[in-house]
Order: C-alpha cells, then structure tokens, then sequence
C-alpha cells in the first residue's frame, strides 16, 4: 500500500499541520512516510501545500508530480492541481471560496463544507481536522488509536488539552463529507 | 530499537550531533538550514550534555571558531547553505592543511550568487574538488533521506576524527525540509578532557612538562617541508580512498541501463525506475554515498555490463566527470538536470533516458 497525497491551501489555513498529524499518525502505526512542504517565498502570505506519502514500504521519490488524493483548500490550489490526481484518484475540496467546481469525470470527487461548519461551533482553529476526519472516512489509512498518538506527537505538550478538540472535529468531519456528480 | 520520531533532515542533523557527544557548534543563520540552530537553541544541549551552541557574527568567523574548537581536539560542527558555505572556503582549506576533525552541513541551494532558497546540487564541484585553495580533500557524504541526516552526523565524525580531516554533509534544502521518520541512535556521552587528551595526542590541549610544544597549523615557510605535508595529505587520501567507500545500487542485477544519482536525485531516480520498469525497460540505480572518496571501482565494473547511464543531478553537469572518468569506456553517459532550485519530475527523468539513452 502506498497513498500519495497533496494537500494545497492558504498559508495560515493549517495543511502543513494536518499533514504533519497524518504522517505522525503514520509513524505511529509503523508505516513509512515523507511530508515534503512547499518552502519560501510562496509560504509568505500565498499558497502553501504538503506532498504527504504513506506506504508499507521504502519510499522513493518525496516529490511528485501525479496524486492519489488532493485535498484542496483553496481556488488557486484547485486550479493547480485538480489535473494532477492519477485518473481514479480523489479529490476532496472545500466550497468555501471555491467559483469554479471541479470538473473532471475520470477521478472521485468530494466536498466537506469544514469552513462553514467550524465557523458555526467556533472551532475555527481545527477547520483542518475536520477536512481531515473527511479523509480518513474515505481512506481509514491510519486507525484513530494512532490518530491519537499522532496527535500528542506533534503537538507541543501546552496543546495536549487541545486534543479532544481535535478528535471531535474528525468525527464531525467523517459525517460531513459527500460525493459530488460533475454534471455535463 | 533507538527512540523513533518524525523529523525534518536539518532537525535530525541537530539532534544527532548532541546526541553523538558534539562539543561545540557554530553557525550563523541561512535558509534552508536555519532549523539545524534553531533546533540547537530550543533542545539548550548545554543543559543535556554540556555542548556550547553559539551563533557567530559571521559564516567566516564560524568556521573559524570552528578551527579553535578543533585544535584543541573538541568535536566541533557547523553548518550552512550554499552562499555562507562559499565564505567558509578559505577557512576549510586552513582546517584540511593542519588537518583538523569537524563537520561541516552544506543544505545546498540554488545558485550562482545568492541565488534562491530551493534545493540543488550545484555544490558538487566545491565540495569534491576542493572548494578553497590548494591540493586537498574533503570526505564528502551525500544523505538521501532524513535518516541518513542522522546516520550520516554521526559519522561524520567518526571519520573527521579517524582521518583528522575535515568531512562535509552535501545535502539539499528538500531533504533538510521534508519531514521522515527516523531511529535516533542512542546518546553517546560527550568525552571527558582525560579521554580527549588521550584520544588526540596531537591536539593543543595544554603543554605538558613532558613533551613538546604542540602546533597546529598549515604554514610551512619551508618548501620542502610543505611538500611533505602535501605527501601526508595525498598518502591519507589514498587510504581514505581505499577503506572508505560507499554507494548503493538497486535493480542492477538485470539492468541494461542505469540512473547514477546522489541524495534527493537519487530518491527521484528510484521513482522513476519504478515507472520505467512498468515500460518493460531494465534500469537500475546506482547511488554514490560518498562523493570523496567516489565510488570509482564499482561505476567502472557496471560500466561493463550495461549499455547506458544517465547522470541525474539538479545542477549542469557536475558529478557526471567523476562518472565518465571511472566507466573510461564507450558506453553512452549523458547528464539530465535541472537548475536553479528546480526539482526534476521522475517522469522527465524517465522522459531523459528514453530520448537521451535508449534513443539517442
């Protein structure tokens, strides 16, 4: 087993933490794993994204240019790399902000309103587990055992109270997720 | 097992040096590498084993600190990316003449120039060829993965101190960026003065009623006694050459054609085998893990056995002489980069051997 995803947002949105927690989780459960960040300039007030790669064996390439899953925070993140999921792939997107859907047939495609909903119950600061919880529903790649573990890994010890914050969202986010039909 | 983490490849450099007994560390901050002092700072080794960290004012006066450190036997580190790696040239030339032990990181970067803050391996040249003045050499080690950040920290100083040489770690801003999973090894203690006085006889640890001034320098007013540094020098690089090799190959065994690779090109490589492979065509990898010495012998005997290598490197064409001079036979070998920060996709490279090898 080997899952290759992107996830692409705004900076400040959390991918590259969400990422983090999936890979950490990953550790935890004894898998391989590489989370390659976007660094730099592009970091600094515009789009940031994490290639996260979990697999049973050694990995290769930390970089790559085709994707078993997108997750997509934002419009410019979609316009990138909706093209780039491998034909049968999935795409989960949030419509907060998006104007133009995705539009490809040949991959599954999902939206989870996290934004809106994380807005309402005034945990806006664990928008990205929800999205998270989303991808978990439609990939278990990581048991919740290991999510826990995952989570008290990366966050730093002050945060531990956080966590079943964190749980919950991911809960949330594994009801709230749903297929989108692309209409002609 | 050792302790098992998630970690950033400057982070798993940080933490391997304190746990390797590091005595000192001195840098002074660049991207892509900054993590490896911030790390420092924020662990305050000097609470878990003793190590200073300390950020110089300056790359020239880091590895110059680095130079004291060393001279008086310390296992002493600095590290940096590309532009502060250039200033640092004159005083690793220094360090190699008095033939002193340190590790030196180079997170490398795009250049020429201050360049940008994106991976490359444009640094090859500096690091193999000297870099700074005069006949000498640099071990050089080329990390693949975060856990060779750590492994290779380590030995690092093993071999500096086997050698009394200076030993660089030729990585990239990907690989001191990306987050992987690593075994730390388990803590070393730092050595006491006792032990370092008598593990380094030759380092300027204080003069003893019963023996000699100890001097630590390069200069040698005197050409003919510089002559026989040089020959020292030159007679420990042949031994260097002779016992310190490194390399791995995957799927040479049937392979008619091979990718040669070092660090991040390396793992693309072994992607792009994967996706070759699925063609129906036979490619391996070779990948050089020590740069200085190179792996002359083993290139040389595959050179014989297959029909093509591409040389993937994100530079113009560095490592792909060393290649050419050790196959010294009539195979095609031709070079796939890309420069300036940019990361070749495994299918280009792919791309490359098709065009450049298979139907070139």
């Amino acid at each position: 087993m080997t899952e290759e995803i992107i996830i692409a947002g705004f900076g400040g949105q959390g991918v590259l933490s969400m990422g983090k927690i999936l890979a950490y989780s990953g550790v935890m459960q004894n898998k391989e794993v590489s989370w390659m960040p976007s660094y730099g300039p592009e970091m600094r007030g515009g789009t940031a994204n994490v290639t996260v790669i979990i697999s049973d064996e050694r990995i290769s390439s930390p970089i790559l240019n085709s994707f078993d899953t997108a997750i997509i925070l934002n419009q410019q993140s979609l316009d990138k790399f909706e093209k780039a999921v491998k034909p049968g792939g999935l795409l989960i997107y949030d419509p907060n902000g998006i104007t133009r859907t995705p539009a490809r047939k040949d991959i599954n495609i999902y939206s989870i309103a996290a934004a809106d909903e994380a807005g309402k119950l005034g945990l806006s600061k664990i928008f990205n587990m929800i999205v998270l919880g989303g991808f978990l529903k439609l990939k278990p790649l990581v048991a919740p055992e290991y999510i826990h573990k995952g989570l008290e890994k990366s966050l730093p010890a002050r945060h531990h109270k956080l966590i079943p914050d964190n749980e919950k969202a991911i809960n949330i986010g594994k009801d709230l997720i749903e297929a989108v039909q692309v209409l002609n | 097992m050792g302790e098992l983490r998630l970690m950033k490849g400057n982070e798993a450099v940080a933490e391997a040096a304190i746990r390797a007994g590091c005595d000192g560390y001195f840098g002074y901050p660049i991207t892509p590498q900054s993590e490896v002092m911030e790390y420092l700072m924020a662990e305050r080794p000097h609470e878990r084993t003793g190590m200073v960290v300390l950020q110089a004012e300056s790359e020239v006066a880091a590895i110059n600190m680095l130079y004291g450190g060393a001279g008086t036997g310390k296992m002493v580190m600095t590290s940096s990316s590309s532009p502060g790696i250039s200033l640092m040239q004159e005083g690793l030339s220094y360090m190699a003449g008095a033939e002193l032990p340190a590790v030196v990181v180079n997170i490398v970067r795009g250049g020429p120039g201050l360049g940008t803050i994106q991976p490359s391996q444009a640094d090859y040249f500096q690091a193999v060829k000297g870099g700074g003045h005069g006949d000498y050499k640099l071990i050089v080690l080329a990390p693949a993965s975060v856990q060779e950040m750590c492994d290779h920290t380590k030995l690092g100083f093993d071999l500096a101190f086997k050698y009394r040489n200076p030993v660089m770690i030729l990585s990239d801003g990907a690989i001191g960026q990306m987050m992987e999973k690593v075994v730390l090894f388990d803590p070393i203690p730092r050595r006491s003065n006792e032990e370092l006085i008598k593990q380094n006889p030759w380092a300027a640890t204080g003069k003893q009623k019963n023996r000699e001034h100890i001097i630590i320098t390069s200069l040698d007013l005197d050409p003919a006694g510089q002559e026989r540094v040089n020959l020292k020098l030159q007679a420990k690089y042949r031994e260097i050459e002779k016992n310190e090799v490194m390399y791995e190959t995957l799927g040479c065994e049937d392979a008619e054609y091979v990718f040669v690779a070092f660090g991040l090109s390396a793992r693309i490589c072994q992607k792009s085998m994967d996706l070759a492979r699925a063609k129906g065509i036979k490619v391996g990898l070779f990948r050089p893990i020590t740069l200085f010495p190179f792996p002359v012998k083993p290139i040389h005997n595959l050179g014989k056995k297959v029909k093509g290598m591409l040389v993937v490197e994100m530079n113009a064409g560095q490592m792909i002489e060393d290649v050419r001079l050790s196959v010294g036979c009539n195979i095609k070998i031709e070079h796939y980069g890309r420069f300036g920060g940019i990361i070749p996709t495994p299918d280009e490279v792919v791309l490359a051997l098709e065009t450049q090898i298979i139907g070139g």
